[in-house]
């Protein structure tokens, strides 16, 4: 096999697509002792009804709680005693697994995550016991002036679309869920279709494979459903403000923008490249250079572009003092303008392409770094040399082609702006 | 992996590493100069002046530093810490030539230009009003503070509010040119190099800066509190949360193993990894008490390797249908239950199995494993690091038993607990 130092490609990524439908990606760390998994199911919030919302996220935090073959002691007896980890968690599409051990512990890690995704049993205690911690995160959520203003960003800009909906639920959606309504969530919609599972580290690829195979292969649910297809987003028809008020809070948190690109989307990359120009690069990019560096307004103002399987977010945030609020949000939109109207500079392309090529070996460097990206490949159908021809794609982008995909996504006046923080007046 | 240290001749401490197993190299610098060196009137001005390293050189102007870095692919940050200030640099190995002499550069060459830090004191006082939106910010600032009464621990590294409105861009300067001299440094490096070579490139870029003089420092041994002391503080939210807060042990200490044990055992085991996180704590004592029994909905310990004695603190994150009184009384008959029956021994294996899990996943890392030699110096000695394995496994069911007894008294702690006001926001609207 080709030594570690090697990008990961074709030629030493195993992928194998198991009898019932799991994909199964192994890449061998002959420098690590320990190994990495990560994997996903297709089970995500997606599937919640309005009512039940977090009915997803709940599910997934009840598969620890106790199977047929373990209790919740036992599972985590077996995981801390050799200082393991290993957990689900839930998204909008899927519900998500990972964890890590020593590599001689591998086998342990498939077979918990088996029992869990198996044969849970979502004990009657525990669901209470997780009721509690749900409600309590959503009890500091509400406190929390930078979840707030992505909540109501998301119920602004993507309003009668799911991704309006916030995955972990609220409140009054949390509290109707029984134990009964977890069992069937589990028992109708997790399956073995368009499961995927990533092993990385000191573990051979094909022993990996051969492992999960063993582990997984027999799974069968008739009763799993077809993926979810998102229904189509329409962005906002005119720019939308909405302000939070939370009570005792010292800063306020903004957000502003509109719906992105899908990572499978052909103008990805040029999008990707121009919001590292716009709010990334150096100290935060243009955002961060107009907004803390020169007006000294804030700690953090930054742009991000999610680039998932739906339309997420491209959307700019800052940190501020109440009073300054107007300020950091028109300096932003100047910026925004100013990225949607004109090219960027060649320094400023070139600075961020050698910015993009020059880190990857970084992200790279550890068995989480390699899973991660792993996960990607398979999840956005990259292709498994896509991390060996990222160089020249990133290098394919013009500065034409930053300015087209910014125009087409970054339209000001569609726009919603986010705010929570004190009431105004309430902070001197 | 090589590893080598060295010292030049006006006291800058080097720390190589080789390590070639990807074609990456970290680079840190460390200068000894954290909040514990900050007297009245002043907190906050270590962290002050980490933010001012980046505001420009001749060599490198204010916007350039950070864009050539990036520019070459590196990940690069900073950070001040109670005890110290660290700025590193992790880059493709045939770049890190522009970490060397950006560094070296602004070790002494940083120029404090007066706009500058007056537009920095709005961003740090932004950065300090986001934390104060976080209730566990400010129940940590109340417990540091009722802790100590004259060490410099006392206050948060990032400073009182009053202080950074009236720091002036003289205490900056002063603060800077006082403890950024040679011999209160430590550069550590760990990756893809050549280490005669490497070491012959730092000598070139750091032999004409003088020694200067060894700084002078404020802090001083004060004794743990011979009663306990206790804060409530008020805020918005829905939440009761509770912090024990222990004077701990400095790291030096030969007992620093048993607490840890102790800490493990009680809380799951601390992860000193900077950059790897921890394993999960369901079997802990204190998890299985006040998680297990519905009295909290999560708990965690966290202790920290120190050069004066800090703070053994566990956290309380209370059940909605619990009290903090609960919750604290179940906290102290665990804690009484280590005191009074030693730990099985096997129960001391696990905790050095979970330590020797953390190692493994931090040395992924080159980043980390360059951070662990530089961290380690600033209280003790990379040896520290090196035999920290063993001194954990050394540690007898007698010694945790004893660390109980001795270090997790009440008398040695502040007992803080984070009361909601009353004050609610709606989800949502």
């Amino acid at each position: 096999m080709m030594a570690h130092t090697s990008i990961p490609g074709a030629d030493d990524i195993t992928r194998v697509e198991l009898a019932n439908g799991i994909v199964v990606l192994a890449r061998e760390n002959p420098n690590s002792k320990a190994v990495t998994v990560r994997g996903s199911l297709l089970a995500g919030g997606l599937l919640d009804p309005d009512d039940k919302l977090g009915l997803a996220d709940f599910t997934a935090s009840m598969l620890m709680r106790g199977t047929a073959q373990r209790d919740f002691q036992a599972i985590y007896d077996s995981l801390e005693s050799i200082g393991a980890s290993f957990g689900f968690n839930s998204g909008t599409h899927t519900t998500g697994f990972g964890g890590r051990s020593l590599a001689e512990d591998f086998g342990l890690l498939l077979q918990l995550g088996r029992e869990a995704l198996l044969s849970p049993v979502f004990p009657e205690a525990h669901v209470e016991k997780v009721r509690a911690q749900l409600l309590t995160g959503l009890s500091l959520r509400a406190q929390d002036t930078r979840d707030m203003a992505s909540l109501l960003f998301d119920e602004m800009v993507y309003e009668g679309h799911p991704y309006a909906r916030a995955d972990e639920g609220h409140p009054h959606t949390i509290a109707p869920i029984t134990r009964q309504d977890l069992v069937d969530f589990h028992e109708h919609n997790f399956g073995p279709r368009g499961m995927l599972i990533v092993v990385v580290g000191g573990i051979s690829a094909a022993e990996a494979v051969e492992q999960v195979r063993a582990a997984f292969e027999d799974w069968q649910n008739p009763q799993q459903p077809a993926q979810v297809q998102l229904p189509p987003w329409q962005p906002l028809a005119q720019r939308a403000y909405r302000r939070l008020d939370i009570a005792g809070k010292s800063q306020s948190d903004l957000i502003i923008g509109t719906g992105g690109p899908l990572r499978k989307n052909p103008e990805y990359m040029a999008a990707s490249l121009g919001n590292n120009i716009l709010g990334r690069f150096g100290m935060m990019g243009r955002v961060g250079d107009s907004v803390r560096e020169k007006a000294g307004l804030a700690y953090y103002a930054y742009s991000s572009l999610g680039g998932g399987l739906g339309p997420d977010p491209w959307l700019l945030e800052a940190g501020v003092n109440p009073s300054n609020e107007e300020q950091a949000t028109d300096l932003i939109f100047k910026e925004i303008e100013r990225f949607t109207s004109e090219l960027v500079s060649e320094d400023e392309l070139s600075d961020s392409q050698s910015n993009y090529i020059g880190s990857m070996p970084l992200s790279l460097e550890s068995n989480g770094g390699v899973a991660d990206a792993l996960m990607s490949l398979e999840r956005f159908g990259l292709g498994l040399d896509y991390y060996r021809k990222f160089p020249d794609e990133v290098r394919a982008v013009t500065r034409e082609d930053v300015l087209a995909a910014a125009a087409r996504y970054l339209k000001t006046d569609e726009m919603a702006i986010a705010v929570a923080g004190p009431p105004r007046g309430e902070v001197a | 992996m090589q590893f080598t240290q060295h010292i030049l001749p006006n006291g800058l401490k080097v720390l190589l590493k080789e390590i070639h197993t990807a074609p990456l190299i970290s680079h840190w610098l460390w200068v000894r100069a954290g909040s514990r060196d900050e007297g009245p009137g002043l907190s906050g001005v270590s962290h002050w002046v980490e933010h001012m390293q980046f505001k420009g050189t001749p060599m490198f102007p204010a916007g350039e530093l950070d864009k050539t870095i990036s520019r070459d692919g590196g990940f690069w940050n900073a950070m001040t810490y109670i005890d110290w200030t660290a700025y590193f640099e992790t880059m493709p190995a045939d770049k890190i030539d522009l970490a060397l002499r950006l560094e070296a550069d602004r070790f002494v060459n940083s120029q404090f230009d007066p706009k500058e830090v007056s537009s920095e004191r709005t961003v740090i006082m932004s950065e300090r009003q986001g934390s104060e939106n976080s209730p566990m910010f400010l129940l940590d600032e109340d417990v540091q503070q009722a802790a100590f009464d004259t060490h410099p621990y006392k206050h948060e590294v990032i400073g009182y509010m009053a202080d950074l409105e009236t720091i002036t861009r003289d205490d900056l300067y002063a603060h800077y040119k006082h403890f950024y001299v040679p011999s209160n440094a430590i550069l550590a490096m760990a990756g893809d190099f050549d280490s005669a070579k490497m070491l012959a490139r730092i000598e070139e870029l750091y032999a004409n800066i003088p020694a200067g003089a060894a700084p002078t420092r404020i802090a001083s041994d004060e004794p743990a509190p011979e009663e306990e002391r206790r804060v409530v503080t008020q805020g918005p939210g829905e939440t009761v949360f509770v912090k024990a807060a222990y004077r701990s042990l400095r790291a030096t200490d030969p007992d620093f193993f048993a607490l840890s044990v102790a800490d493990s055992l009680l809380a799951g085991p601390s992860n000193l990894n900077l950059f790897s996180g921890g394993i999960s704590n369901k079997t802990s004592r204190l998890y299985q008490r006040l998680v297990e029994k519905d009295l909290a909905v999560g708990v965690s310990g966290g202790l920290q390797a120190t050069i004066d004695p800090y703070l053994y603190d566990i956290t309380i994150t209370v059940h909605p249908n619990s009290t903090a009184e609960a919750a604290v009384a179940a906290l102290d008959d665990e804690i009484k239950r280590l005191q009074d029956t030693a730990p099985k021994p096997e129960e001391l294996a696990r905790a050095v199995k979970q330590a020797k899990a953390l190692f493994a996943y931090g040395s992924e890392s080159i980043t980390n494993q360059a951070f662990w030699m530089g961290f380690a110096e600033v209280f003790d000695s990379y040896a520290w690091f090196e035999t920290y394995l063993n001194r954990l496994a050394a540690v007898t069911p007698a010694d945790v038993q004893r660390a109980a007894q001795q270090y997790l008294r009440p008398e040695r702690r502040v007992l803080g607990i984070y009361q909601p006001d009353g004050s609610l926001a709606e989800d949502g609207e």
